[in-house]
């Protein structure tokens, strides 16, 4: 769990940056997705690296989702008997990590369908991220969609990122609250920086 | 105080049980939680009934043979043991809902008493140092930096009354283990044996049907003693040096 969140987390800060030229124009934006599809050439063939890519997320995402579900049924099996006085536990990204792992999941397919195969997408131009994303966030359901998922995203990296660093047994007393603050930190900045796309988009910022 | 206690009674492990209602008069506010059962066995006694069967020893906080789930809580409202919860921290009038620990590993013997003998088959895997015994040896003879001991020492204050395994959303027994791991590998005396301790530690726990940790912490506020939840991110990482 932790090794494949870490992998995705790492990607996914990656995934912003490039994602931010949005707001320096079409040229930016498409010249950063084409230059994404060179990266490693001539040792990599064209597109190779963008494959190698999905290879390693698709990867991840599989290792987080099967060892999600080994635990939640070794936790299940743990207490086949609940108690009758139920109380809330724990906070709310904690409690809300599977469920919101499975949107998060359901999310990735309605994203690769609407950026990256053009399925769902209103525009459908191959090779122009640009005016694709400009086209799907103008719709009421693409934006709403999306900001949906990257507070679902914010609230999985509140617990996910801490928890990581406890299973990778990089936590201790001393270091317990600068890792909780780092992981709000990091949780925050994803969620307002991947929002702030859709929300340019909706106000007419970013066209 | 009259309270109303809605109790968990089960004859036997393999006898259904259900929460059943029972009213307590004359409990003052200076008497701990297992002194009020007492109040109400007493008068179950006297009725001709059976007595609820709980665990209980020093009464004193120390040993960890009490405990049982109040109003959702392991050991109740406070953090500390059920024998030394009070009951002025509840009200004239209140419904307290009394249950066993629930978990997998610890089956319920009879009403609130759970078997925790996985515990000490959790220690048997390698809590404990391999060394000859005989009279105790002189303190200065191995030195230990003040910072090591105070860490051994946090987590040496476990008493293994199984509040982190009831507490736990999962049933996972992450935090005792980490407790008994931490403890004796931090310490010189345990440094020989740290691989093989977590490693068995870690493989018995997993046997006896504990779930895994979520790292929700729930364990930690459960803690009468304040185990430290950074201790399972040291036991991880004892775990995963023993694989080097």
């Amino acid at each position: 769990m932790a090794v494949s969140g870490v992998i995705m987390l790492l990607y996914l800060v990656g995934h912003l940056l490039g994602n931010l030229k949005v707001f320096f124009g079409p040229d930016e934006l498409n010249g950063y997705a084409a230059w994404l599809r060179t990266v490693g050439e001539p040792f990599l063939r064209h597109g190779w690296f963008v494959w190698l890519a999905r290879v390693v997320l698709l990867a991840s995402v599989l290792a987080h989702g099967t060892a999600a579900y080994q635990l939640s049924r070794r936790d299940r099996a743990a207490r086949p008997q609940g108690y009758a006085h139920r109380r809330r536990q724990s906070g709310y990204a904690t409690r809300t990590m599977r469920w919101g792992g499975v949107i998060l999941a359901l999310f990735v397919v309605w994203h690769l369908l609407d950026l990256t195969t053009l399925t769902v997408n209103p525009r459908a131009e191959a090779d122009h991220p640009y005016q694709n994303l400009v086209a799907s966030f103008s719709t009421w359901y693409g934006g709403g969609i999306y900001i949906a998922a990257m507070l679902a995203l914010g609230l999985h990296i509140r617990h996910g990122f801490w928890s990581a660093a406890q299973t990778l047994g990089v936590n201790n007393p001393r270091r317990d609250r600068a890792l909780k603050a780092a992981a709000n930190l990091l949780a925050l900045v994803l969620t307002l920086g991947f929002i702030s796309i859709p929300v340019a988009v909706m106000t007419g910022v970013v066209r | 105080m009259n309270l109303t206690l809605r109790i968990w009674r089960q004859p036997g492990p393999d006898a259904p049980g259900a929460l059943t209602t029972y009213q307590v008069g004359g409990i003052s506010p200076e008497m701990s939680f297992l002194e009020m059962l007492d109040t109400l066995n007493e008068e179950l006694i006297l009725r001709g009934e059976e007595p609820v069967a709980f665990d209980h020893d020093c009464r004193e906080g120390i040993c960890g043979a009490c405990g049982m789930v109040i109003n959702g809580r392991a050991h109740g409202p406070e953090r500390t043991t059920t024998c030394q919860l009070h009951m002025r921290h509840f009200s004239d009038g209140d419904t307290i809902d009394v249950e066993p620990w629930r978990a997998a590993a610890f089956p319920v013997v009879r009403d609130l008493v759970v078997d925790r003998s996985a515990f000490d088959r959790v220690i048997g895997s390698g809590g404990y140092i391999t060394a000859p015994t005989g009279s105790a040896p002189e303190a200065h003879a191995t030195p230990v930096p003040k910072e090591t001991a105070d860490l051994a020492f946090e987590h040496a204050e476990c008493i293994g009354c199984g509040a982190c395994v009831a507490a736990c959303p999962n049933g996972s027994a992450m935090l005792f283990t980490a407790a008994k791991v931490v403890h004796l590998n931090l310490l010189p005396q345990g440094a020989p044996e740290r691989g093989s301790r977590v490693r068995g530690m870690v493989a018995a726990m997993d046997a006896e049907g504990f779930g895994g940790c979520t790292n929700t912490g729930e364990c930690a506020t459960a803690c009468p003693k304040g185990i430290p939840l950074s201790g399972i991110s040291v036991l991880n990482r004892e775990y995963l040096r023993s694989l080097r």
